[in-house]
């Protein structure tokens, strides 16, 4: 059998006596989506920064098709086809929209075509109007849909999503998830998120965080009915 | 009117301007005037390596007069040795470029960060100082050249025509040679900017991580930008070396380097011609203040000739009151009166028209 796309073994992270991340082994098909979802501080955060080279782990390894890339530089795993969205809108503020795409489309678009990439692609996130724009000064989800541009401009094999939906006005949460399961007809996802109502839309596997470590994995009804879930974590909002 | 097309005529304006300074200058100044405005250039093109690495690599760089004065002291030792001026020019560019690949290396491949790099750099540029200040004595010497300590380098021999010793390039020939330098380096530098690699670097100095996160090592592209600065303040130092046939270790002091940042803080960070207009305009008044020796006791003419004072108060108000520098600030106010006038266009119109507009 191949390779999954990612694994993970028994990955750590500790910072000083905490330990953010303990002994995590996860592992996601090609083409999968999964969710993660866990209270704040249950490491999900951490542990996607060690999967894209932002941090490097402290114990245990990821396997990105078999290839160890643990001690990889964060520019290395990128070019290898992991790319993050992350959860504070991570964008070149004092860029234009137009700019900000480009920088993101030019490291594998040849410079004959990449002008056509980006304006396929303000088209698909539709911000065309808004191209000449500088990012900072957009609205919070407008931000957001810049960042999925930059992270999809770079065409990667497999997509993290921190938070996608974080403070976005419950007409963009809907077309966000539509986004995702559009992006998911190509492209392995794994998606953090708190917003349940966007993880039924979108979700079909769930991992679920506490500690630092994975408490359950299953499909996502069996997860909203979890009784251990709901008492760490969902309370009140699974129920609504 | 757009953004584009008020860069090109940003850029046609250099061209134009610059081209008749070139031109014109030596026919109706005096050669007195010359000179000086060929230190004015010299200076322009060292500011210029700044303006890059600072204001576009985001690298806050104490050390260019350390790449400037060994461009400056590069060229005259080999000069000294080999008489003919072609290898010892591209020495003073590719040594100082080296040094700085070198430090640069070391800096941002073992990811120190922004203030480290300020200290560091300032630094290099003192032990420098100190070690060249002490090599007076004669058996300090690279070949045939003395390095004389604190005495500096004196009688540097001129640059000469590629291959033809005895054609010397005279003092009118600086100025031009100096002039048109620098415009070919500004006008090189924009397209360095407007290109790919430098659209990334500016990407990473926006925002590094995302940059990393994107697939580009913001290691290679600084390391990368840092040498071509370092190779840009290299030449500004032989044309230096050459201006006044002398060099000494002053080049490599404290006063020396902060007066490149002064240039960079006044006239624009994130410009080109901002740092070229802010270096001019303050080693005119620089001059002017120096030329005015104090002739009365009043409190005032003591002040105004004391010129390390006068600079220091300019740089202080600069920086709280026009903190972006002189060209960004005017670039905003001219941006201000467009947006004002199509707003009383707008408003000039019917309703109904202003909807459309």
């Amino acid at each position: 059998m191949a390779a999954p796309l990612l694994q993970t073994r028994d990955l750590s992270m500790h910072f000083g006596g905490v330990k953010a991340v303990r002994n995590v082994n996860f592992t996601l098909a090609e083409g999968e989506l999964r969710c993660l979802i866990g209270p704040n501080g249950a490491g999900k955060s951490t542990f996607f920064k060690m999967l894209t080279g932002q941090l490097e782990p402290s114990q245990g390894q990821v396997l990105f098709r078999g290839h160890d890339i643990s001690h990889a530089h964060a520019h290395e795993i990128a070019r290898l086809g992991i790319g993050i969205k992350t959860q504070v809108p991570n964008v070149f503020d004092g860029l234009s929209v137009r700019e900000n795409i480009w920088l993101a489309a030019t490291r594998i678009h040849p410079s004959g075509r990449v002008n056509d990439v980006v304006d396929e692609m303000l088209e698909r996130i539709d911000l065309t109007g808004a191209a000449e724009r500088l990012v900072g000064q957009l609205a919070h989800g407008q931000r957001q849909w810049v960042e999925l541009g930059i992270v999809l401009s770079t065409d990667p094999e497999l997509i993290l999503l921190d938070e996608p939906a974080a403070g976005m006005t419950h007409e963009e949460v809907y077309k966000t998830a539509e986004l995702v399961r559009e992006i998911n007809r190509s492209k392995a996802l794994i998606v953090v998120e708190h917003d349940m109502q966007f993880i039924r839309m979108i979700a079909k596997q769930v991992t679920v965080f506490n500690q630092g470590s994975v408490l359950v994995e299953d499909a996502v009804e069996n997860i909203l009915r979890n009784p251990l879930v709901r008492d760490i974590y969902l309370g009140k909002q699974a129920v609504a | 009117m757009n953004a584009r097309t008020l860069n090109f005529l940003g850029m046609g304006l250099v061209g134009v301007i610059g081209v008749a300074f070139l031109i014109l200058t030596p026919r109706f100044a005096e050669l007195d005037a010359v000179l000086e405005l060929t230190i004015y250039m010299i200076m322009a093109i060292l500011a210029l390596s700044l303006a890059l690495i600072w204001g576009y690599g985001g690298i806050l760089c104490f050390g260019q007069s350390a790449f400037f004065g060994l461009g400056a002291y590069t060229y005259a030792i080999a000069m000294f040795n080999i008489g003919e001026s072609t290898v010892p020019l591209l020495l003073a560019i590719a040594l100082p470029a080296a040094f700085a690949a070198l430090l640069g290396y070391f800096v941002f491949y073992g990811r120190i960060s922004d203030v480290y790099l300020g200290v560091i750099t300032l630094t290099v540029t003192l032990i420098l100082f100190n070690s060249v200040n002490s090599t007076a004595g004669p058996e300090f010497h690279i070949g045939v050249a003395r390095l004389g300590g604190f005495n500096g380098i004196p009688g540097i021999p001129p640059l000469n025509y590629p291959g033809n010793r005895t054609a010397v390039i005279d003092l009118e020939g600086m100025f031009y040679l100096s002039t048109a330098a620098l415009l070919a380096i500004y006008f090189g530098l924009r397209l360095l900017l407007a290109s790919r690699f430098g659209r990334i670097i500016v990407g990473i100095r926006e925002n590094e991580r995302r940059a990393e996160l994107l697939g580009y090592d913001p290691r290679a592209y600084k390391l990368a930008i840092f040498t071509i600065g370092g190779a840009l303040a290299g030449f500004a130092g032989c044309l230096f070396a050459n201006w006044g046939n002398f060099v000494s270790p002053t080049i490599f002091g404290l006063a020396q380097s902060a007066q490149i940042i002064i240039w960079v803080i006044v006239g624009g960070r994130g410009t080109l011609i901002g740092p070229i207009v802010g270096c001019i305009g303050i080693q005119w008044l620089t001059t002017a203040l120096g030329a005015n020796q104090p002739s009365g006791s009043d409190w005032w003419t003591r002040l105004l000739a004391n010129a390390p004072l006068v600079l220091g108060i300019i740089l202080v108000a600069f920086v709280l009151l026009v903190p972006k520098g002189l060209v960004p600030t005017l670039g905003d106010f001219g941006q201000w009166l467009l947006r004002a006038r199509t707003r009383r266009t707008t408003s000039a119109l019917e309703p109904k028209q202003a909807e459309e507009r």
